[in-house]
């Protein structure tokens, strides 16, 4: 996983709610067996029109957006399905930050695993930021991991929270499968007592 | 004799948490042990290919079950499947599970079905365990009063590596269901009634405890589907407490526990049900006889909307985020406010899915089918959730019900809940159907999706258009 310390980039407004993860990737690209490729598929039933060609109207097909690395959203960003494909799609399209009201529960764990920063904030702020947003290469977004906090264009800070063992995994950008293999001795002590106790759960 | 400091009263959700930390840490995050992966063909190749380049091997792979259910073709299980990507996918489970020495169920064994239907007949969901699966609808199994949730490919590698994940607790929410719901009325309209009056996004951050005289009456099949669709209202698990009908429905299940550790286990679970005092972060309450079938007219599993009613106004919506979704959804569906329901047509009725799939939801169809006719120019398809389903349903004479009415009767699969197999609408084409959400293109690229219970989209598919099961007797 990349590691995810400050980023300066433009920020693409999408005011939607309840953006699902089928909106983000549908179904026909999960018959893929890699993590890579998939961001031109990226919103692609609200990207392109039916004859393939872009829809002119979409923000990522406008200039600057094109380029955008922040997403600033509508509430609920990422519900229904698990499929972790939607932050893949995301990703390889260039996104490393998404600003909302907020975001569903599986989303937000599987962007985090991918180095992805989800930022919830109020309502009334992430308007501010979607205005912010409208204005294009102008008006670029700071956002900085250590400090917490997102720079607006005019130089407000505004402060967001975070996890402290997310935040610590996604500075690092760290593996954490082989973290937690390196306390392989505790899990397997946990294994004994449950044995003991559970016995049917090990067959 | 001094008496013992009185604990605290625990939820079940915490009573579960609680004997699977392995270690906590200062800001509250848990390491947390998972002792069941349910493994299918979508989410998993990633998680083992992780595996592959870093040379880890799967912690216990006896605690897992594979099979593969998302993409595979409900016709001739005879034939190679012609998808070429779903060909591949599905080879890559085969060589996976082989490699990394899983239990699997392929394609040809009468056990293949959807992963949840097969793990609670296969007894190999129990209660008090926690569970996960790569997939959202991994909540089903809290029926069983597991704690089970869906997860993304990166924690399906986690857990094949290390048995674990990292978690912070959930917050626990209660939705009692009280009252005795009428004639028509079953748990798919009891769980549309909660995400309508709770919202897609009510149940975020929360693991969600159906309780109360409704959800007791419920089968264990019914118990299914209203968790199943938990997350559909934002909570990534529920929960129902274990009680008698589990405990029958578990007995003698090929992977349930038996003789002394039978009596060992069934002590144990009976110790799992929220003690008395217990407080919730937040609690719902609804009334059972209250509802009415429920269908939905938009394309969020809360746009719900009794049969009696009609498309409902953007105008009423409560801000101009949700007036614009509303709109925006009118437009998709093709249907403008103030239609009544039950005017309108559809031309593809599924009776299916991980929600409806199961022999209960089979018998409340053909109940309706029987004897019946479906109207000229409706497709409709009855897909079990399992061979075993199929196996049963065809017992009990269910598949000529459905074939002489009409209907086409298939192999077990999740098909045209998310549209990743052959069977998917058309742009424009209308669906009654039996699945958990009618997102934009969910069912194919521009389909148009009413979710509703197995009878009332058995009632749509013979009137040709969507219709109460209550003017069906």
């Amino acid at each position: 996983m990349e590691k995810f310390t400050t980023l300066i980039a433009i920020a693409a407004p999408l005011p939607m709610i309840n953006v699902d993860t089928d909106k983000i990737i549908p179904a026909k690209w999960l018959k893929t067996i890699k993590r890579t490729g998939l961001g031109p598929a990226l919103f692609e039933a609200i990207r392109y029109r039916k004859d393939g060609s872009e829809d002119p109207g979409f923000v990522l097909n406008k200039e600057p957006y094109r380029h955008a690395e922040i997403l600033v959203t509508g509430e609920n960003f990422g519900c229904g399905s698990s499929r972790e494909h939607a932050p893949w799609a995301l990703l390889d399209f260039g996104f490393r930050c998404i600003i909302a009201p907020d975001f569903a529960d599986i989303f937000y764990s599987n962007a985090f695993k991918n180095g992805i920063l989800l930022v919830k904030l109020p309502q009334a702020t992430v308007d501010k930021m979607m205005a912010d947003a409208e204005k294009g290469a102008n008006a670029r977004l700071t956002v900085d991991l250590e400090r917490q906090v997102v720079v607006r264009p005019d130089g407000e800070e505004v402060p967001f929270d975070i996890d402290p063992f997310r935040k610590h995994c996604l500075l690092n950008g760290l593996d954490e499968v082989g973290l937690t293999l390196q306390k392989a001795e505790t899990i397997g002590g946990f294994e004994a007592r449950q044995k003991t106790a559970t016995p049917w759960l090990y067959r | 004799m001094v008496q013992p400091a009185k604990a605290k009263p625990k939820t079940l959700f915490d009573k579960i948490w609680d004997s699977h930390v392995v270690e906590r840490s200062d800001d509250g995050t848990c390491l947390l042990y998972i002792d069941r992966q349910l493994v299918h063909e979508v989410t998993s190749a990633q998680a083992f290919e992780g595996l592959r380049l870093t040379g880890r091997k799967v912690r216990r792979p006896e605690a897992n079950l594979a099979v593969c259910d998302h993409n595979v073709p409900t016709t001739d299980r005879g034939k190679p499947i012609e998808d070429e990507d779903s060909r591949i996918q599905v080879a890559e489970l085969e060589r996976n599970v082989r490699e990394f020495g899983i239990p699997y169920f392929p394609l040809t064994d009468a056990r293949q079905g959807i992963v949840h239907i097969i793990g609670p007949e296969q007894g190999f969901t129990q209660p008090g365990m926690t569970l996960v699966c790569g997939d959202s609808h991994t909540a089903t199994h809290g029926a069983f009063g597991a704690l089970a949730f869906g997860v993304g490919t990166s924690e399906v590698e986690h857990v094949l590596a290390t048995q674990t994940l990292y978690q912070k607790p959930a917050k626990n929410m209660r939705i009692t269901v009280t009252g005795t719901p009428h004639r028509g009325v079953g748990a798919k309209d009891i769980i549309l009634a909660i995400i309508g009056k709770i919202g897609t996004a009510g149940g975020t951050g929360h693991v969600v405890e159906f309780a109360g005289p409704a959800i007791e009456a419920l089968s264990m099949e019914g118990r299914m589907t209203v968790c199943n669709m938990t997350i559909e209202a934002g909570a990534r698990a529920g929960l129902v407490a274990p009680d008698q009908k589990t405990y029958d429905y578990m007995a003698g299940k090929p992977m349930a526990p038996k003789g002394g550790a039978w009596e060992m286990a069934l002590a144990y679970w009976k110790t799992l049900p929220s003690d008395p005092g217990a407080t919730y972060d937040r609690e719902v309450k609804l009334d059972a006889s209250d509802i009415a079938p429920l269908v939905t007219w938009g394309t969020s599993p809360e746009d719900v909307v009794p049969i009696t009613g009609a498309v409902p106004d953007p105008s009423t919506a409560r801000d101009d985020n949700k007036r614009r979704a509303m709109e925006r959804a009118l437009e998709y569906m093709g249907i403008t406010a103030g239609t009544k329901m039950t005017d309108i047509p559809i031309q593809t009725a599924f009776i299916g899915s991980c929600t409806n799939g199961r022999i209960e939801d089979l018998r409340a169809a053909a109940a309706i089918a029987r004897g019946r006719k479906v109207a000229d120019g409706v497709r409709a398809l009855v897909v079990p959730g399992s061979g075993l389903v199929k196996h049963q349903a065809e017992e009990e004479g269910l598949d000529r019900i459905f074939t002489e009415a009409g209907f086409e009767w298939r192999e077990a699969g999740c098909s045209m809940c998310l549209a990743m197999n052959p069977d998917k609408l058309a742009p424009g084409e209308r669906a009654a159907s039996t699945s958990n959400r009618n997102f934009e293109g969910r069912q194919g690229p521009g389909g148009r999706t009413h979710l509703m219970s197995p009878a009332m989209v058995a009632a749509a598919a013979i009137r040709g258009r969507i219709a109460d099961v209550r003017d069906f007797d």
